[in-house]
Parts: C-alpha cells; structure tokens; sequence
C-alpha cells in the first residue's frame, strides 16, 4: 500500500534524527515540571545517568497534572505504562486504589535491596502518601504548601507597616481596607482557591474535610465541608470580594501572575511559587503563615502539603525495577535533595537535606523560603490536619470550586453553595466507593 | 454595478475595513507581543507598537525551544505538524477518492451499507471516544510513530462525502463514451474522472491539510516522546506551566510560527480552495 | 441520487473501498462500540475492576442537574455561534459582493483565520481578554467594566462565542459570497428598474435566494460549534466558571479523560452519538436534496 510505505518512510527519516539506540535499560519518567523546574529535573536525570552506567533515566513532560496522570492510566490501559509517574496529591487515592496498577515504593526499595528508612522523610509529607500498614507507597518528590505573600512596597504605600503582615482574618480586613483605600486596584487574590480556602483552611483551622479523618480511614467517608465554620470563612470571601478587596483570579496559579505584576498587593498560593515571584517580582515582597480566623478554637494547626509525588507502575520487565529503587535513592540524597529545594521552592523530603539547607545559611539569605516548613510543622498534626484522601477527588475539587465562584459571583449563598459541594462531592466518593469495592 | 450610489459603496468599503480590523486585531497583537520581552507584555498594559525583540524571539524558540516549554524545539515540532498534516491530507484524498468512485460508479451488494457505514463517521469528533481509540492504537503498537498519528485521523468521511458530490455532477456521458471506447473503470478513473476532479482535490487538500495541522488532542495522547510534539502542542505546553512563569513573548512567537504555514496554503492556493469548497459542497 | 451509467465488477469496487472501510472498522467502529459498551460498565480508573451496572451511567447522568444544563448552555453557545458567525458572514459578504476595487485583497484578508487551530485561537483571544494581562481587557476596565471572566460566567460564554465565531466567519463568508455572486443580475436590475433600493432588495431577493446556503451554514455552524469548539474552550476557559461554558462535548471529554470516570464519559459519547447521527441524518437529506436544483 502507497500510503503505509509512505508512512513507514517517514517514520524513518524522523528516526533518523533521534539519538542512536542505547545499550543500557530505559527508565521512562513521565511529570508535569515545565519552565526552570523541567530544567531542573532534566538536570537531576542527568546527573543520576551519570551516576551509573546500567540504566537510563528519560524524562519526558507530558502536561499538567491530570494529563500526564490520564496519559499514565491510559497506556497503563494499553499495557505500555513509563515507569515512574508523578501525580498530584488529589489522584493519591485514585492511584492507592489501583492495587494491580502500582508497585509500592517500601517494596521496590526492599525488592532491589536498597537502604530505605521511611523515617528518614519527613513526616508531614510522608504521612500523606503512606498506607494503614505503614507501607510508603510512593515517593515524595515535590511538595509545597499554601502560604499568604504581601507585596511590602504596596503595604508601604498604603501606610501600613510592611513589616507586619496581617496574621488573621481581621488584621487582614483593616490591611485591606487602607490598601483599596490607597488605589490598589487588586488588594488580595489567590492561587488554588479550594486548596487554599477548603482543604488548607480545614487543616490549619483543625476542621474536618470528610469524615473517616478525611477519608484516610476508609472509603465510605463523606465530605464535611459545610459546617457552619467553613460557611463562615466562604461567606467572608463572598464578603471580601463583593468590598472590591478580594479578585478571584481562577483555579490555578494565575493569581500568582497578578501577584508578580504588582496588580494584587496579597496572595495566597503555593510555597513553591516563591522562586517565580522572586524572579520577576519589581517589589519587595515577604512570605508568611496563612491568615487565620482567631474565633475559631483550632486555629492554627498545621496545614497540608500539595504537589505531587512519584508513583511506580507495575507491569514493567522486573530487572527495570532495580533502576527504579537506585533513582530514588539518588534523589533521596541530601546533596540532591537540597539543590531541588532551594532551586525551586519545594519543601526538601527528607529531614537530612533541610539539616544541610540550614547549616550552610540558606534560610537567612533567602526569608521566606522556610516558611513553607515551619507552617507545616507548626503543631503536631491531627486526623484533621494530616492530609486527605478522597476518591476522584480531581472532580471533587473542582466541584468544591465551582460552588465557591458561585458564591463569588453572588448567585449562592455560602450556606447553599457548601450543602451543595458537600452533596454533589458525596455522589462522587460514592460512585468511587462502588468502582473500587 | 446597478445603480451608483456613491455612499453606499462607501459604506461598504467602511464596513469591510472595520471588519478586517476586528478580525486581524488578535493577530496583530500576538505578532507585536512576538516582539517584545517578557517584562514588556507583564507590564499593564503592554504596548501596541512592535518592539525590538523579534529576531531574538524567534530565534530562540526555533532553535533552543523555550523554558517553559517542552526540550522539543519549534523548528522539530513544525516538521512533525508538517508530516502529520501532509500524511492526513494526502492519505485522506488518497483514500477517499476511490471509495467514492467505488460508491458512484459501481452497483454492488451492501452498498448502502458500507456508504452509510463511512458517513456517520462524517461529525463524530475523536475527542468524544478518544480513550478506546487510544487503546486500539496503542495494541497495535503505534504510539510514538507517524503512522498513529496520522492513519486514526484519516478515518473521516468528509473527503469521501466531498468527492462523491462532485462524481454526481459530473455528466454521465463521460461515463459512457468511455464504455464505448472500450476503457474499463479504472481507465475511465484515471484518465477522465482524476483530471476533472483537479479543483476538487486542491480544495481537499487545503481544508485537510490545516485539519492535520491544527489536531491537538490526539497529539497529545498519542506521543510520549518530546521528539514527536507537534506545533500545537508546542504551544499549549508552553502556557500549562503551573509554578513556572509563562513566557509570553515565546509563546506568540511559536503561535505566529505554528499559524504561517496553514495561512500561507490557505492565502496561497485560495482559488482552487474556494472554488473546490463551493463546488463540492453543493 | 444515482448514476444512470454504472460499472460492473465482482471485486473492484469492494477493493476500492477497501481501505477506507479497513480504516473505518478500526479506528472508528471498534473504538465507538467499546465506548458504547463502557456505558453499561462501572470502572475504576485503571480497568482492573469491572462490574457491569445496566442503564446505571444514563439514569445517573439524566439525575445530573449540571449535565442538564450542559445541554442548554450547548444550545445556547450554539445559536450564538452559529447566529454571530452567520450575520457578520452575511453582512461582510453582502459588502464584498457590492465592491469592485480591492474585492480580492478584501477576501484574502477575511479568510485567513479558516486555517488557524481552535487551540491556537483560544489562547490568542485568552491573551487578548486575560484578566491581568489582556490588552481588551485593560480597555474595558479603564471604561469601568468590571471584566473578570474567570469568574463572571456570562463573560466567559461571551469570550468562547467570539473566539469561536472569529474562527467559523470567514467559512461562512466563502459561502455566502459564493452564493451571492451566482444570483443572476438581471433579477437584481429588474427590481431596481422597479424602483426597489438596495435595503429592499437585500430583503426581497437577495436573502430569499441564499436561504439554501444560510440554511446549509446553519447546519454546519451548530456541529461546528457542538464539537469543533473543543479547542477553543480547552484553552480558554475549561469549562468554567461554575460550569457557564462546559458544552456537552468537553463535559464527555473533562469526566472521562481528567476525572476517569469511564463509565459515565462513555454514556455521555454515546448520546452525543445519537445526537451526530441524528444531524447527520439532517444534513444529508437536506444536500441531497439541494443537489437536486
């Protein structure tokens, strides 16, 4: 046929291009690390195909979080998984539940008799990724939390002391209030408004999610995010954004932007977008804890980490695994570790790499980057404030979103809105409880 | 002209102009942002008036292809787009002619089966099943190569749909002389009907042509290797950036790239493309 | 509509057809049956369980109050597409059809955006209208509009309805010039001996005679902007806020491909099956019948 030798020709000369075939195994790692972080990572495969002769690491970008996680699944489907994917913290109960699907990190480490102590993590993260057993099941990579940035020169401006942030909800009503007063056309925005204002506000005001400690215990959890609390801080939102002091600027990191024009004078969002806002940032800007609201007893605990961590499919040929275990503990390696802290923000994974980022005087020469750490470790945490797990919590999330922009735009009450989120969030977790029984 | 009436001919003049500048605003933006840096465009509001930048710009995605996108460079992902649109367009007219000509031509069992079978095929996007047809080329080991890029995608009907229109106009005596003559139907194909459906297939060939290039979301399944991105993605993967800034000047240059090649087939070959639309289509 | 004149084969025509039939059969029966059969199925995302559930997905999806309302926002966003995209084609190509300087420059320069991707349009209009960024919106927010569509939702219906029909008018346009230029004159002169002005005529003739073609962009326009749009709203507002924009076909695409739910997108592709059948069904009666003129 014409066109099939067509084809094949052209697939040819397009291989033609590609590097040579390698002798050594290939390790496919599939992630959602674009700009100075896709950098980085290509940095760290670099240096870990250095490091040893037997195995190639490739990394490939394969889009944001749901995509690459939905590429994953689908070759998965297909039978041709990469080994190694990154997902984000609300696809941990959808990979958890894949028991064919996933090769548990404890049993790749102890498999290919590399040193592994769970301890060595630190614990907030991995607290979040490990089973009832106390089997870890994947491996922390990127973490961050949601943390509240002010822009000093703004608060200058205005006449309010840059040197003091506001630290709850109410010193953040008066700042708001000289700050609109003063011009700012944008006073306050946020990057990821449900994990910021639902899930790290629940955590951090020692509030449940769900029930079932916010679905770590069981599957049949539901979700408990209209009690009259959470209602109450939705409603402040509403509030705050009907007074001109808060632009909801969408569900994901845009808000950052409008942070770095200078256009919004406050932010909440993830730690990790420290690096960016120092980067393009033309102001003096700090990083501090979340606001809280001091008339809720709870308040603050501790809050949760988001970002994504490195899931190992199975179904790959068993010696591919021993590459696997080495990468980690490559990246396991404080020295590593603590160059992909500092370079990008994250929260460093394991308690020796923060030991050496502190030693060599990092956190003084860069406020604000330990931030993330302490809010994290702020209070032991509680069955509220350890993390969540909830079934197609992808939809969940964007339900809880969807009822937030509608109370946003005044067509909800916070009451409504949240009854709704909370019934419409259940459906889900019960059809995920059915397809996963 | 029927009747001169200077005002009206005005008006449209006006009218045509403005409409031409609605239209080609966003265009015009994009090539100004292509031209300026990044702390340029951040700046509210960015300037309307071209910068210096441009050569830079392109020249950095063309070769080193941008931070915040993938390792691919432009230059790689416009080859792939390149032979994905060609494979597309050529194996769907490739293909298509002669099922038409099989449909119109010929009376056979099961014809109208096997016509209905291809034209409910006709607006079925891919997107809506697109994860059984994933799984389907990936069990016939295609993921990563130009062959699964491109043979899902031909299976459409709109080409076939087009060529058994124009087959329907074409006047029967052909047919019939060619009988007389003796020339069976693949010479009656080869030497009457292919030349008369000239116009035809360089409609087909543009409307396919920037059909192949401009696919996004099979694309984006369907390769796992950088090397094997195509232009659109290229574009889409530069702005998904979560914790990385998006580097605007880049992505409008990679637009302006990603849109030449399409604007130019479709400017270029308009007469055959317009004529070939309008006569199919009727 | 058949040939009066026929070939006779036993094998060619299965041979010709061949190919595209093989094509066909794989890459779009066999994938279309599995989604159909995925309907009936509860899945967990990785396929490791099964259970079939019955009309389960359907009755779930019909409980839905959102996917209800996908449907008229689909409706709604149609009509506007299709209703914007056709009256600037008409207007554009009615003034085109007037003019004899400059008629060719005109229609290359209208034409052009035909051949730019949905995806690509969609971020260059997001560019335009972001609501830091944009340089529209800066316009608008210095006349005190208070532009915000990542989260008023008849703003973000309002940036994929132009952004989708920037793309479709100058389709639409080829059309309409192209019917507007076989009218023959003399119908036209005889009115105007008559007395009838320009406005007249437009109304009496001229769109009575293209109401074949406006009905022909009709049916194009709605599937265009049913499923071709995907791009458009993948890059620009994703469906949201609140859902304001999730039309059916990015609904089927969001909740199998982001949110695996298998089962429930499968349902949701088959009904959109049944509905492209039925549009398909429409349309060709409707070009069978005009090429009988």
């Amino acid at each position: 046929m014409r066109l099939k030798a067509l084809a094949t020709t052209l697939f040819a000369a397009g291989m033609l291009g590609a590097p040579l075939a390698q002798a050594q195994t290939e390790i496919q790692w599939w992630h959602s690390m674009s700009g100075q972080h896709n950098e980085k990572i290509n940095e760290i495969a670099k240096g870990f195909n250095a490091s040893q002769s037997e195995f190639k690491l490739t990394p490939v970008f394969k889009g944001s979080y749901p995509e690459s996680m939905t590429a994953a699944i689908a070759a998965f489907r297909a039978g041709n998984p990469p080994h190694i994917v990154q997902v984000f913290e609300v696809g941990t109960a959808t990979m958890m539940s894949a028991k064919g699907a996933i090769k548990p990190v404890t049993q790749i480490m102890k498999d290919a008799g590399e040193p592994f102590n769970p301890k060595a993590y630190l614990p907030a993260v991995t607290g979040y990724y490990t089973d009832s057993q106390g089997n870890m099941l994947s491996m922390p990579f990127n973490s961050s939390t949601a943390i509240f940035y002010i822009n000093k020169d703004a608060f200058k401006k205005a006449g309010l002391d840059p040197a003091k942030a506001p630290k709850t909800w109410k010193e953040f009503t008066k700042a708001a209030e000289k700050l609109k007063a003063a011009g700012q056309t944008c006073v306050y925005t946020t990057g990821w408004p449900s994990w910021v204002h639902v899930e790290n506000f629940s955590a951090w005001h020692n509030l449940p999610i769900g029930t079932k400690e916010n679905g770590m215990a069981g599957l049949d959890t539901e979700f408990r995010v209209n009690t009259p609390l959470h209602v109450q801080h939705i409603a402040t939102l509403g509030y705050y954004a009907k007074q001109g002091w808060f632009t909801y600027s969408g569900r994901k990191q845009e808000g950052e932007d409008r942070f770095i024009s200078g256009e919004c004078a406050m932010l909440t969002s993830s730690s990790s977008a420290i690096g960016k806002i120092r980067k393009g940032a033309k102001f003096d800007f700090s990083a501090h804890f979340l606001p809280y609201h001091d008339d809720m007893p709870g308040a603050p605990q501790n809050s949760i980490i988001g970002g994504a961590t490195l899931w190992v499919m199975s179904g790959k040929p068993a010696g591919d695994y021993k590459g696997v275990a080495k990468f980690f503990s490559y990246l396991s390696r404080p020295e590593v570790q603590m160059d992909w802290h500092t370079s990008t923000g994250y929260v460093p994974i394991t308690l020796a790499a923060y030991e050496m980022t502190k030693k060599s005087g990092y956190y003084e020469k860069n406020p604000g980057v330990d931030v993330a750490i302490h809010q994290l470790n702020n209070k032991a945490p509680t069955a509220n404030s350890k993390g969540l797990r909830f079934g197609g919590f992808v939809q969940g999330r964007e339900i809880f979103e969807e009822e937030m922009e509608s109370v946003l735009q005044g067509k909800k009450t916070a009451k409504a809105a949240m009854d709704d989120a909370v019934k419409r969030g259940n459906d889900i977790l019960r059809k995920f409880e059915a397809a996963n029984k | 002209m029927i009747e001169n009436r200077p005002w009206l001919t005005f008006l449209s003049h006006a009218v045509l102009i403005l409409g031409i500048a609605v239209i080609a605003f966003p265009l015009y933006v994009t090539f100004v942002a292509s031209t300026l840096t990044l702390d340029e465009i951040i700046s509210v509001p960015m300037p309307l008036l071209p910068g210096s930048h441009l050569w830079e710009n392109y020249h950095q995605v063309l070769t080193a292809g941008t931070e915040a996108g993938a390792g691919a460079p432009v230059g790689r992902m416009m080859f792939n787009s390149l032979i994905m649109a060609l494979a597309i367009a050529i194996g769907k007219i490739a293909i298509s002619i002669i099922a038409s000509f099989a449909i119109v031509y010929f009376r056979f069992p099961l014809k109208n089966f096997f016509f209905w079978m291809i034209f409910i095929t006709l607006m079925l996007p891919v997107e809506v099943r697109i994860i059984p047809t994933f799984k389907v080329v990936s069990d016939l080991h295609m993921v990563d190569t130009y062959v699964g890029l491109t043979l899902p995608l031909i299976a459409s009907a709109t080409a076939t749909f087009l060529f058994r229109q124009f087959f329907l106009t074409v006047p029967d005596e052909l047919a019939e002389a060619a009988r007389i003559d003796g020339a069976g139907p693949l010479r009656f194909f080869w030497d009457v009907l292919l030349p008369l459906s000239k116009t035809s297939i360089a409609a087909l060939f543009v409307i396919q042509f920037i059909y192949g290039w401009n696919q996004y979301l099979w694309p984006l399944l369907i390769t796992t290797q950088e090397s094997m991105y195509t232009a659109v993605i290229g574009i889409k993967r530069m702005i998904t950036s979560g914790d990385a800034l998006t580097e605007w000047h880049l992505v409008m240059a990679t637009a302006m790239l990603a849109m030449l090649p399409p604007v130019a087939v479709v400017v270029l070959m308009q007469r055959w493309f317009v004529r070939g639309l309008v006569e199919t289509e009727k | 509509m058949e040939k009066r004149v026929v070939f006779r084969s036993a094998w060619l025509p299965y041979a010709l057809l061949a190919p595209q039939i093989a094509i066909t059969v794989i890459f779009f029966f066999w994938p279309a049956g599995q989604a159909v059969w995925y309907s009936f199925q509860l899945q967990d995302a990785f396929g490791l369980k099964t259970q079939f559930v019955g009309l389960e997905n359907f009755r779930a999806l019909f409980a839905d109050s959102h996917y209800l309302a996908s449907f008229k926002i689909t409706a709604f966003f149609s009509v506007l597409v299709a209703g914007c995209g056709i009256s600037i084609a008409l207007l554009l190509a009615t003034m085109a059809d007037r003019v004899v300087k400059g008629a060719l420059a005109y229609k290359t320069l209208l034409i052009w955006p035909y051949a730019v991707a949905p995806a690509v349009a969609g971020v260059l209009w997001a560019f335009l209208f972001a609501p830091s960024i944009g340089v529209v919106s800066y316009v608008l927010r210095k006349n005190g509009v208070d532009w915000n569509w990542v989260l008023q939702g008849d703003q973000a219906m309002l940036l994929v309805v132009i952004a989708s029909t920037w793309k479709q008018i100058s389709y639409n346009f080829l059309f309409f010039l192209a019917g507007l230029q076989s009218i023959p004159r003399s119908l036209i002169e005889a009115a105007a001996i008559d007395g009838a002005g320009p406005s007249r005529r437009f109304w009496t003739i001229v769109f009575p005679m293209l109401s074949p073609t406006t009905f022909f962009l009709m049916v194009v326009n709605i599937v265009y902007a049913f499923f071709d749009t995907f791009g458009v709203i993948d890059a620009t507002t994703q469906g949201g806020p609140a859902g304001a924009t999730q039309i059916l076909v990015y609904k089927a695409y969001y909740d199998g491909v982001k949110a695996a739910d298998l089962g429930g997108s499968s349902a949701q592709s088959a009904i959109l099956m049944l509905i492209v059948i039925a549009l398909t069904v429409i349309q060709f009666r409707f070009v069978e019948r005009k090429v009988q003129y």
